[in-house]
């Protein structure tokens, strides 16, 4: 495909070097890294090395690393195993989690949990006067995400756990966005269980990780072999395990100069932006320095989406997971954006093998096409 | 590893097979797409793979595609089809549930979890055979009995349940079935256009294919609903989200499809391996089948070895690669529970091996593997005291222990 890719916050290509180091445990004998013989000792040892370098990447201890097949999995883990012991209280989300936290929160709240949605700024910042107005409240939970998968906001974790501890809540954040664009350090964030994934940080699909506080009383979610200390059965996947550490070592390794390099493409594509009239959602808000969402009056996020595709660049209208869907994104509603507005979203997202002249080449053709549409709007009004 | 060992150990897992690989690097290369990108070519790319797999997947059990949920694996597949349709049917059914003491862990574990929730279970204990005695089975059903299930195929000992008999008992009574068919792919043929079941899990590293990926059959006439269990994007209508791994999809729709089409051949090579390898081991004194021979896959064999100690057993035949109980809980000395739920002694069940010939076994390691295990069980009896004493004829169960 000659496309340009600007979605990376859906979805990475794989490294290269993730996928040397994965072949041989898709080409060659494997054995199941729970047997006892020659083969399932190699597929173990694979893991255990794997754990440590994820748990390098992070901050955090490799007993502390368990393996889930996606970051979906690891933070339903997380909402349903962190309050299963727990007696029926609250739970505190914020307005904009992804729905892998939102849903099985409120199918807690159908249980007879109270839910606490925390709402956000304008410009996607979580309000904390309201969290700690939630936290009056018996609270078993607090689960707030690091870095926002649409405006790339960036939350004060840090401020959160240490709330959430004085209340006697557990505190999780979902940081699969982050991870691979910003440091995250699981000790300095302070919480008792982070969500990683591994595609998002040109790891393969199907593995993710659920970095935990062994001292946090957590109910399985898989249940059966006993794989992962009892805390996730499931025959592991060796490969996806192996390359999810390769690109866990990978991402911290260059990341700084990842930053300086995103973030000045994002600078060049937001100049552009300016003086086409683009709407920039959280930009004055700490963001990831790979992520650009914005809107434009008048112009359905959706049909410029798939007039851009034709043009050759892939960009988002919304979080992938939803974009079947028309409905504005629940993000910029929850900012007080007009919903008219929000149906307008795109978001762009780069990686570091982007380049400046990419970014060039995208602002002509949104040029022209924004031209295109805006006739089309005139003449049909 | 210093020298490979022969790899008998197929039930534990298989190599993923050469096609596979070949049909899964380009998705993991060039076609890295998001399924549930649905607004450029990346995205449609993997979208029109994943259904292509589905497709596969679903004639190898001759099902709709629609049926096909993907999961991360069969313990997902079964934590998901046990926990949904309990909970869903719970309210109208009943909260009663009956499986078998020699299930997976998966099966077992999820079944527990549900008993601490309120729900209440039996447990079958199987026939001598490892099979189920149909009247008992019928005997257990009580008017909230809400789910029944029960493994197609034993991943110890290879017997091969009657499921269509215990689904028309199921149908009768209005229970709700669930197969665990993780060992069955590509060893047995598996029609659901026919078989009165409801739901049905499948796992690819045990048919050559990758590791991390599953399916869960949900049978749409009559429909069967579960409750989600993984919640999100709301992928796969709703049953299961999370970003599907487009390459290990991929991957089980291959090795799915080379299961269709080279199953019958396969196992009749297979079997003549398997009765190559049973002849030769039966020749060695003191030697027990567990289960029963007639209905079982033809890659399985389950032997104990009496009067030898079944850790040295392992320490001694270090040469192939095989499995005492299921990998899964090989890590534990305990002896397996699905033999000592067949009637076997412990240390019967302690001395047993799992052979699992698969698509890459060749005579020649049937053979070595005979005459390692001759060698080194006759090296392990000469040590060993019982069986002086069974020589001289002396029963040993009879024998009073001193007590010191």
């Amino acid at each position: 495909m000659s496309h340009v890719y600007f979605d990376h916050n859906a979805t990475t290509a794989l490294d290269s070097r993730v996928l040397k180091a994965m072949l041989p445990f898709l080409t060659t004998q494997q054995g199941n890294a729970t047997s006892r013989h020659a083969y399932g000792r190699f597929a173990r040892d694979a893991i255990e090395t794997a754990r440590e370098q994820v748990a390098k990447a992070v901050g955090a201890y490799p007993s502390q690393v368990v393996f889930t097949a996606s970051g979906t999995e690891a933070n339903n883990f997380a909402v349903t195993g962190m309050t299963a012991k727990q007696p029926n209280t609250q739970i505190a989300i914020s307005a904009i989690e992804h729905p892998c936290v939102t849903r099985p929160a409120e199918i807690m709240q159908s249980r007879g949990w109270k839910l606490a949605k925390i709402g956000v700024n304008h410009q996607c910042e979580l309000d904390f006067e309201q969290l700690e107005n939630a936290l009056r409240v018996p609270t078993s939970l607090v689960s707030v995400m690091l870095a926002n998968n649409e405006t790339g906001a960036i939350q004060n974790i840090a401020g959160v756990a240490e709330l959430a501890r004085k209340n006697g809540a557990y505190v999780h954040t979902d940081a699969v966005q982050a991870f691979g664009k910003i440091d995250v350090n699981f000790e300095a964030l302070n919480v008792h269980a982070m969500t990683i994934s591994s595609h998002k940080i040109h790891g393969p699909q199907g593995a993710g990780a659920l970095i935990l506080d062994k001292r946090v009383d957590i109910a399985p979610f898989m249940l059966g072999g006993g794989q992962e200390k009892g805390l996730r059965s499931g025959t592991e996947n060796v490969a996806a395990i192996v390359g999810f550490g390769m690109a866990c070592e990978l991402a911290i390794e260059k990341l700084h100069e990842h930053t300086l390099h995103t973030q000045s493409l994002r600078q060049q594509l937001e100049n552009g932006l300016q003086a086409l009239n683009a709407t920039i959602f959280s930009n004055h808000a700490t963001r990831l320095p790979n992520t650009s969402f914005f809107a434009f009056h008048n112009i359905e996020g959706e049909t410029l989406v798939m007039a851009l595709d034709k043009k050759g660049f892939a960009v988002a209208s919304g979080s992938a997971c939803s974009s079947d869907s028309t409905e504005p994104s629940h993000v910029l509603l929850a900012m007080g954006i007009a919903p008219d507005l929000a149906r307008g979203a795109i978001r762009v997202s780069f990686d570091a093998s982007n380049t400046v002249e990419q970014v060039s080449a995208f602002l002509t053709i949104l040029k022209q096409e924004l031209k295109r549409l805006q006739q089309m709007v005139a003449m049909a009004a | 590893m210093d020298r490979d060992p022969i790899y008998l150990d197929y039930s534990a897992t298989t190599p993923v097979d050469p096609r596979v690989a070949a049909k899964m690097i380009p998705y993991l290369t060039e076609h890295y797409g998001n399924p549930a990108s649905r607004s450029h070519p990346y995205g449609w790319t993997a979208e029109k793979a994943v259904e292509n797999a589905r497709e596969e997947v679903a004639k190898l059990v001759n099902a709709d595609p629609r049926e096909i949920v993907w999961t991360s694996g069969a313990t997902e597949s079964n934590n998901l089809a046990i926990k949904g349709a309990a909970n869903f049917y719970a309210s109208t059914k009943g909260k009663h549930i009956i499986t078998v003491a020699t299930e997976h862990k998966a099966v077992i574990d999820t079944v527990r979890e549900l008993e601490r929730q309120g729900f209440t279970a039996t447990y079958l204990e199987p026939e001598p055979t490892g099979l189920l005695d149909l009247e008992k089975f019928k005997a257990a059903i009580r008017p909230d009995t809400v789910l029944a299930s029960v493994m197609l195929v034993n991943n110890e000992i290879g017997v091969i349940h009657d499921i269509e008999a215990i689904g028309n008992i199921c149908r009768a009574h209005g229970v709700i079935f669930h197969v665990d068919a993780a060992q069955a792919t590509g060893k047995v043929a598996i029609d659901l256009e026919k078989l009165p079941v409801d739901l049905m899990s499948f796992s690819a590293h045990k048919t050559y294919g990758p590791k991390g990926i599953g399916a869960l059959y949900v049978r749409r006439k009559p429909r069967i609903r579960i409750e989600a269990q993984m919640h999100g994007g709301g992928h796969e209508r709703g049953m299961r989200s999370g970003t599907l791994a487009t390459h290990q999809i991929v991957g089980m729709g291959e090795a799915f499809r080379i299961a269709r089409e080279e199953m019958e051949m396969e196992n009749a090579r297979i079997r003549k391996l398997r009765d190559r390898l049973l002849a030769g081991l039966q020749s060695i004194e003191e030697t027990y089948i567990n289960g029963e021979l007639e209905h079982r896959i033809p890659h399985n064999l389950n032997i104990s070895f009496n009067y030898v100690e079944g850790e040295s057993l392992i320490m001694a035949v270090k040469g192939i690669a095989v499995s005492s109980g299921s990998a899964c809980t090989s890590a534990s000395l305990e002896p397996s529970y699905v033999l000592r739920a067949l009637g076997r002694s412990d240390e019967l069940a302690h001395s047993s091996i799992r052979f699992s010939i698969g698509r890459f076994t060749t005579e020649a390691d049937v053979d070595y593997t005979i005459a390692l295990l001759k060698e080194k069980i006759g090296k392990l009896r000469e040590l060993s005291p019982l069986w002086e004493m069974y020589q001289d004829g002396i029963d040993i169960s009879k024998v009073q222990w001193a007590a010191h």
